[in-house]
């Protein structure tokens, strides 16, 4: 199966800047394709280059078999777009903003009517019709937002961060959403910070200094092996204190990395001293574990960290 | 060609959605210039009336007084005191209780009897620039006729008599000058403000990333932009001109048509200004300054109110780039000297080709930042 979304050794340099450095990737139909990094790491700048907003400096990239470099103007007609920051017109009503986006994408009357009514029911936006935007809730603009981009049926969306600040509870059926449309044989490019979105997701790439950093399903991530450098263990020690204990478990030699969550600590150590370190802290439990997703993550950041010093 | 333009449609119709959506916002875009047309209208009066004038008679003869009275007759000069020293005068030209002040000498009546020359002081407040000028031409006037009137006796015929006629603005009157250029001013200012703050609101709020990520073609969404805010600033030029015509008084000698008509290449470039001052502002706090910065030109380089014949060289050339220029051109043409489109299609053309160049510099600002 041809994939949907590929970036071929694409890079990006805005003068001396590098933003985006040398990312290759393949995303599948029907994919919804997490894709974490902190904030500057060049997550959005990817996805402009990818709906043709952004000529690549070097490499290049396609969707749905048309070149970014070429086809700018067709990938629009086929890809949805939604940032945090909604793209909505907060003076207008739902109606007028879902009719406006129709009409930009070039839809007229009953195209438009029977679209409108689809998104109508697949967003649960009916009873606020008619209601300005700048009254409904932050989940409700969200819902909106995505209504929007997705009102001229586009077979890829890409989500810039689509549930930067708003609750949980929205957060949550916001995606079951994307799960519904992704059913349905839409690709999804979502961009996020948060690991339990993360981790929903089919396959996660990873960006840190501009460069991918990883690349793949949650299990294929845990097993990776700069995760899991030879001769060290993850270990969870649950203890009755665990921002005390952290001090004095990161000066303990060998232990790499401590992180506190929750109400317990996880720690790369090296397997070697797990037994001192059971003697040190006879009142906790210690037990060796699979790396979590952020663990993955943070081992992978301290690892560049150090390579790029 | 129509995918240049792809998307304008929705884009303005949205556009008249935002307008009729906020009437607070068009009540003041529609009234705020009105309200300067009244105010600036009524108070910019370059016509000198009634002259404050304080007046030392030491000569105290009939002579004299038939001077005094004959100066005060002019709608010039208005008698508002008589002094009797020179501390007196000049102290009342110092605390500014008179523009112009006359003195007329003792030996004034002797001087006249005898044949020698009489002489009489006039002294003009120069910190008003503008009225000084004209108070010593309507001084001068004065003595002049009196003079002669003297020299040939009582029954004498004037040797030369000027007669001088103002063509197109008879009564000289300030408000036929100075509205019809006001016109221009106030356009430009609610027209650029208008619409560079309808894109930037679009910039600050995160739509306008949206909808570069949609097919709207750049030309798309500044066409589809400027039509509403050129029907709106089209409809004032109609309020205005009502206003003008009716309660200024001020005639329109040409057709009211011609002027509609040429009307549009300043709107096209004005607006096309503030969809570049739009590119450039990336608040809209940036953008209201951006336009305020365009009012001054305006006014003081386009022949509104100095005369572009006398200005330096340079200042001429710089008269021609500005838009104002040219509209105030066609405005005073048509309203006060009835010319037609024979008289000012150069006008025309050049505001037409300024509104293609602004329009066309601002989509590829546009497109430049976007990729940025």
């Amino acid at each position: 199966m041809t994939p949907v979304i590929t970036a071929d050794h694409l890079t990006i340099r805005f003068g001396e800047v590098t933003a985006v450095n040398d990312v290759s990737f393949a995303i599948g139909k029907g994919e919804l394709f997490g894709f974490l990094g902190p904030n500057g790491s060049g997550k959005t700048t990817i996805i402009k280059a990818l709906c043709g907003l952004l000529a690549p400096s070097e490499g290049t990239g396609t969707i749905l078999g048309m070149d970014i470099r070429r086809d700018a103007a067709e990938i629009k007609r086929h890809v949805g777009y939604m940032s945090q920051k909604f793209g909505l017109y907060e003076d207008l009503s739902v109606s007028e903003n879902m009719g406006f986006y129709a009409g930009v994408y070039g839809m007229t009357g009953a195209q438009a009517k029977q679209r409108k009514e689809e998104i109508l029911a697949l967003t649960g936006l009916e009873p606020y019709l008619h209601r300005r935007v700048s009254v409904l809730s932050g989940g409700w603009k969200q819902r909106l937002a995505l209504g929007c981009a997705i009102i001229h049926s586009p077979e890829v969306v890409f989500l810039d961060e689509p549930t930067a600040g708003i609750d949980p509870v929205a957060r949550r059926s916001l995606w079951d959403l994307f799960f519904q449309l992704s059913g349905q044989g839409v690709t999804f490019f979502v961009t996020t910070h948060y690991m339990d979105e993360a981790e929903r997701c089919g396959r996660v790439g990873y960006i840190y200094l501009s460069k991918l950093a990883a690349l793949g399903t949650i299990e294929e991530l845990q097993r990776l092996p700069e995760a899991n450098p030879a001769g060290t263990s993850r270990v969870q020690i649950e203890t009755a204190d665990a921002s005390m204990m952290l001090g004095s478990l990161r000066e303990m030699e060998g232990v790499r990395e401590a992180t506190i969550f929750g109400r317990s600590i996880h720690a790369l150590v090296e397997t070697s001293e797990i037994e001192r370190l059971h003697a040190r802290f006879p009142q906790s439990t210690i037990e060796t574990i699979e790396p979590s997703l952020e663990d993955v993550f943070v081992t992978l950041t301290y690892q560049i960290m150090k390579a790029s010093r | 060609m129509k995918a240049q333009f792809y998307g304008f449609l929705p884009v303005c119709r949205k556009e008249f959605t935002h307008i009729v959506r906020d009437p607070g916002t068009l009540f003041f875009a529609l009234l705020l210039p009105l309200v300067q047309l009244f105010l600036f209208g009524y108070a910019v009066d370059t016509n000198v009336r009634q002259l404050p004038t304080v007046v030392l008679d030491e000569s105290h003869t009939q002579e004299s007084r038939q001077l005094v009275e004959r100066l005060a007759a002019s709608d010039v000069f208005r008698l508002a005191m008589t002094v009797q020293s020179n501390e007196e005068l000049y102290g009342a030209m110092r605390a500014g209780k008179a523009r112009v002040g006359i003195k007329v000498p003792y030996d004034y009546a002797r001087r006249l009897q005898d044949g020698t020359t009489a002489t009489v002081l006039v002294l003009v407040d120069g910190s008003e620039s503008s009225t000084a000028g004209q108070a010593v031409n309507a001084s001068t006037g004065v003595a002049l006729k009196e003079s002669l009137g003297r020299l040939l006796g009582g029954g004498g015929v004037m040797p030369i008599e000027v007669r001088p006629s103002v063509l197109y603005n008879p009564s000289t009157r300030s408000a036929n000058f100075f509205v019809p250029g006001l016109i221009a001013v106030l356009l430009q200012t609610m027209t650029i403000l208008l619409i560079a703050l309808s894109l930037v609101r679009e910039r600050e709020r995160g739509t306008l990333e949206q909808l570069t990520m949609t097919p709207v073609a750049p030309l798309g969404l500044m066409v589809g932009k400027m039509i509403p805010y050129g029907v709106l600033a089209f409809s004032e030029l109609c309020v205005i001109l009502t206003i003008m015509r009716y309660v200024f008084q001020v005639p329109i000698h040409g057709s009211v048509i011609v002027l509609l008509v040429m009307s549009l290449p300043f709107l096209l470039t004005v607006l096309g200004l503030g969809l570049v001052i739009s590119t450039k502002a990336m608040t809209q706090a940036e953008a209201f300054q951006l336009s305020m910065g365009t009012v001054l030109p305006s006014v003081f380089l386009s022949g509104y109110i100095f005369l572009i014949d006398t200005m330096p060289a340079f200042f001429k050339v710089v008269s021609r780039i500005i838009p104002a220029t040219y509209y105030i051109e066609i405005l005073r043409g048509i309203i006060l000297r009835g010319a037609g489109l024979k008289d000012l299609w150069v006008d025309g053309v050049v505001l037409t080709l300024m509104g293609c160049t602004t329009i066309m510099l601002a989509a590829w600002q546009f497109v430049r930042q976007k990729r940025g």
